[in-house]
């Protein structure tokens, strides 16, 4: 503590920052009509999916970039990116994992998700996707034999398009705002699940996003769709090498929760945040949204946002059936010149609904950490109840942290209970813990996990104690 | 196993201890005494490591080590002890967390596993009762919305648990009533040994009372102007620090 003082930053030790030496199949950079006819038949796509995209992108002709987010970035120059790269000859998904790229493999492996042993280890199902495609997809057989569908989007198209027809922009429509079109037009990978009437799917399904060309943007699209009575909790994970630039990331993900059902969607976001002086990184900008569709559904969201030059994002529930809950649990961690504007929307339309929303930002360095919420309640919504909570721990006395909370209340027997706090680490909490033996990194931990435990405990037990190695981790160098 | 030499202190670029000098051996009890601002909590927290006071000049010894080159940490495993006299409050970090957690930074000090959670509910349930605390303080966050007597008493038991050799007690008498001064002392009384030294700062007579010191030092204006045996502290008591 003597040696070393505040504000005093040194390399975050970001592990997952390597590149996969691995020829890519790159489609030209730019966005036109050409590009997007070229990855829909990189996916062997049926026309009507062509139309649909063809038709966000002519909508995307008529849209700008919303510039409302409290984060300062150069405009993005959109025809200066690839849309599509995959690892070379990569035309059919392997059908097995003998038939995958050792150094595909390897990857994962040195990702902490070995495709292999994850088989035979643990309780937990893997879509593993890399730049734009997905190359394995482990427990597939036994999640068939209960009628549980879990694959790549693009495989989904091909083979349930009735289910994907159905579904797909119906919670994000394809005109929602720029970077949802964007994406609806140039999508690549993401995962489908679709999980059948009363079935409560009995492993953890899980998403693994590898961002490894450079100059490449990623355009995830998820699509869960949990039938009546049915319950899943799924989980995605997000890495990324570390470099100089800045690497786009624009995903939509959809949740549709009919009458009954559950859907748990837990996210640990670990993309690269750029250096300790701000220089490289990704740009995570996200839509994700949850419908709870029908009577007594329930979306959670959980997510820890450790990564990421700039992330920009509120996972959203609308919550149209009768006695539907919606949750938002959040811990964002920012630090250096990390910037986050996250939050939640909570659309109360049904009656008896209900939503939680608990969101924790941490913000050390010279970052910038904003919560940003909206929750409403419809006229028909009577009886709605919405809980917020919103508390800023600031780390050392350069970072800031932000709170904008609205509320649109058309219901008149509805609640809303809102509480914040904004607190700091203080030297003499550090100087307590130390005097007690632990190191000022173990004492900041302790205090930071005493600050977001609330939420990190709502995470699937496999991931909660890596989550929380991940908090520390994300901290690192903004202590003496 | 305490020796401090010449030792000269700024805090806020404000020169608070002069000079200082002191010896403290095994199992000895000194009792600091000395008027508001004299310094007494300064040399609490230079002891311990607090980043904010500066060590201008001078030398700290203990157990044969330089002092001043280690961070509070590693001071605390080499077995000096704060009780401080404003403890702090941990928001989000259950007691019984953080108590474990520093037992076992210890325990890892000594070549010792971490402490299995029956045993560690045990050792806490033992200590606590020793002090009049109820279990429930533990499931609450460290310190805070504590009592003054609370917030003391969580002190001391932390001192029980990690086993000091050196304790330095920064007026755990002030905010604590006439019963709680008493179970207190009481704990502390149980913890005496002959490995154990104590520099028990303190206003007033009170505690000593309680605590019978070994030798009683007169700080004024960051020096020591007058040692002896307890009878000093009676004396003072009577005449206070002026006579």
């Amino acid at each position: 503590m003597n040696k070393v003082s505040k504000d005093n930053f040194q390399q975050d030790k970001y592990k997952y920052g390597f590149v996969t030496d691995i020829e890519s199949d790159k489609i030209p950079k730019g966005l036109n009509e050409d590009v997007i006819r070229l990855i829909s038949k990189k996916k062997e796509e049926p026309q009507w999916m062509l139309d649909w995209r063809l038709k966000a992108y002519e909508r995307l002709q008529h849209m700008e970039p919303p510039k409302w987010v409290k984060a300062k970035f150069d405009d993005i120059d959109f025809q200066d990116i690839y849309y599509y790269a995959s690892p070379k000859d990569f035309k059919d998904k392997p059908k097995s994992l003998d038939e995958v790229d050792p150094k595909l493999l390897e990857t994962y492996e040195k990702l902490g998700i070995p495709l292999k042993e994850q088989k035979v280890l643990a309780g937990v199902a893997v879509d593993a996707v890399f730049d734009s495609v997905s190359v394995a997809t482990t427990f597939k057989d036994k999640l068939d034999e209960i009628g549980v569908i879990f694959c790549p989007i693009s495989e989904a198209i091909r083979k349930h398009p009735d289910l994907v027809k159905k579904y797909l922009g119906t919670v994000i429509p394809v005109t929602d705002h720029y970077y949802a079109t964007l994406n609806s037009a140039v999508f690549s990978d993401g995962s489908f699940v679709y999980i059948p009437k009363g079935v409560k799917c009995p492993m953890e399904l899980s998403t693994y996003f590898r961002i490894n060309a450079s100059e490449t943007g990623q355009f995830e699209r998820t699509l869960i769709v949990a039938d009546e009575g049915s319950y899943v909790s799924y989980l995605e994970g997000c890495t990324a090498p570390m470099r100089d630039e800045n690497q786009l990331h624009a995903a939509n993900v959809e949740l549709v929760a009919l009458d009954n059902a559950e859907i748990k969607y837990s996210t640990v976001q670990n993309w690269y945040p750029g250096d300790e002086n701000g220089v490289g990184g990704i740009y995570n900008f996200v839509t994700k949204r949850g419908l709870c569709k029908g009577v007594n559904s329930k979306i959670s969201w959980t997510q820890v946002e450790t990564g990421s030059a700039i992330t920009w994002k509120y996972p959203s529930c609308i919550l149209r059936g009768d006695n539907s809950t919606g949750e938002f649990y959040s811990v964002a961690i920012t630090n250096n010149y990390q910037q986050a504007d996250t939050g939640t929307k909570m659309i109360h339309l049904g009656k008896n609904t209900k939503s939680r929303i608990i969101s924790k930002g941490i913000s050390a360095g010279k970052s910038s950490n904003t919560y940003r919420g909206l929750v409403s309640f419809n006229k028909r919504a009577k009886n709605a109840k919405n809980y917020t909570q919103c508390d800023s721990l600031l780390v050392g006395g350069k970072c800031s942290a932000h709170t904008i909370p609205l509320t649109e209340n058309g219901s008149n027997d509805s609640s809303i209970e809102h509480e914040a706090t904004t607190s700091k680490i203080s030297d003499e909490q550090l100087f307590y813990v130390m005097q007690r033996g632990l190191d000022a990194e173990a004492a900041q931990g302790l205090i930071v996990n005493g600050f977001c435990k609330e939420v990190l405990q709502k995470l699937p037990m496999e991931f909660a104690v890596e989550a929380q190695k991940l908090v520390n981790i994300s901290l690192e160098g903004s202590v003496g | 196993m305490l020796e401090i030499k010449k030792l000269n202190v700024s805090v806020e670029d404000k020169h608070i201890l002069k000079d200082l000098s002191l010896n403290i051996g095994k199992g000895e009890i000194h009792a600091i005494m000395g008027p508001n601002g004299s310094g007494k909590s300064t040399i609490a927290h230079t002891l311990a490591g607090n980043p904010n006071y500066l060590v201008q000049s001078g030398q700290i010894e203990f157990h044969n080590k330089n002092l001043l080159e280690l961070d509070p940490s590693d001071r605390s495993l080499l077995g000096l002890f704060l009780a401080f006299q404003y403890p702090i409050e941990l928001p989000g970090v259950t007691n019984a967390t953080y108590l474990k957690q520093i037992v076992n930074v210890h325990r890892k000090k000594e070549g010792l596993d971490p402490i299995d959670a029956g045993e560690f509910l045990k050792l806490l349930r033992e200590k606590s009762k020793r002090l009049d605390i109820p279990m429930d303080m533990h499931s609450r966050f460290v310190n805070t919305g504590f009592s003054g007597g609370e917030k003391k008493k969580n002190e001391v038991l932390q001192m029980d648990l990690l086993n000091p050799s050196l304790v330095i007690m920064d007026e755990t008498d002030s905010g604590l009533d006439v019963d709680a001064l008493k179970s207190t002392s009481e704990a502390v009384n149980q913890l005496r040994s002959s490995d154990r030294s104590f520099i028990i700062i303190t206003h007033y007579l009170r505690l000593l009372e309680y605590i019978e010191p070994d030798f009683v030092h007169v700080f004024q204006d960051g020096a020591i102007v007058e040692s002896g045996d307890k009878s000093l502290a009676s004396r003072i008591d009577q005449e206070g620090y002026a006579g």
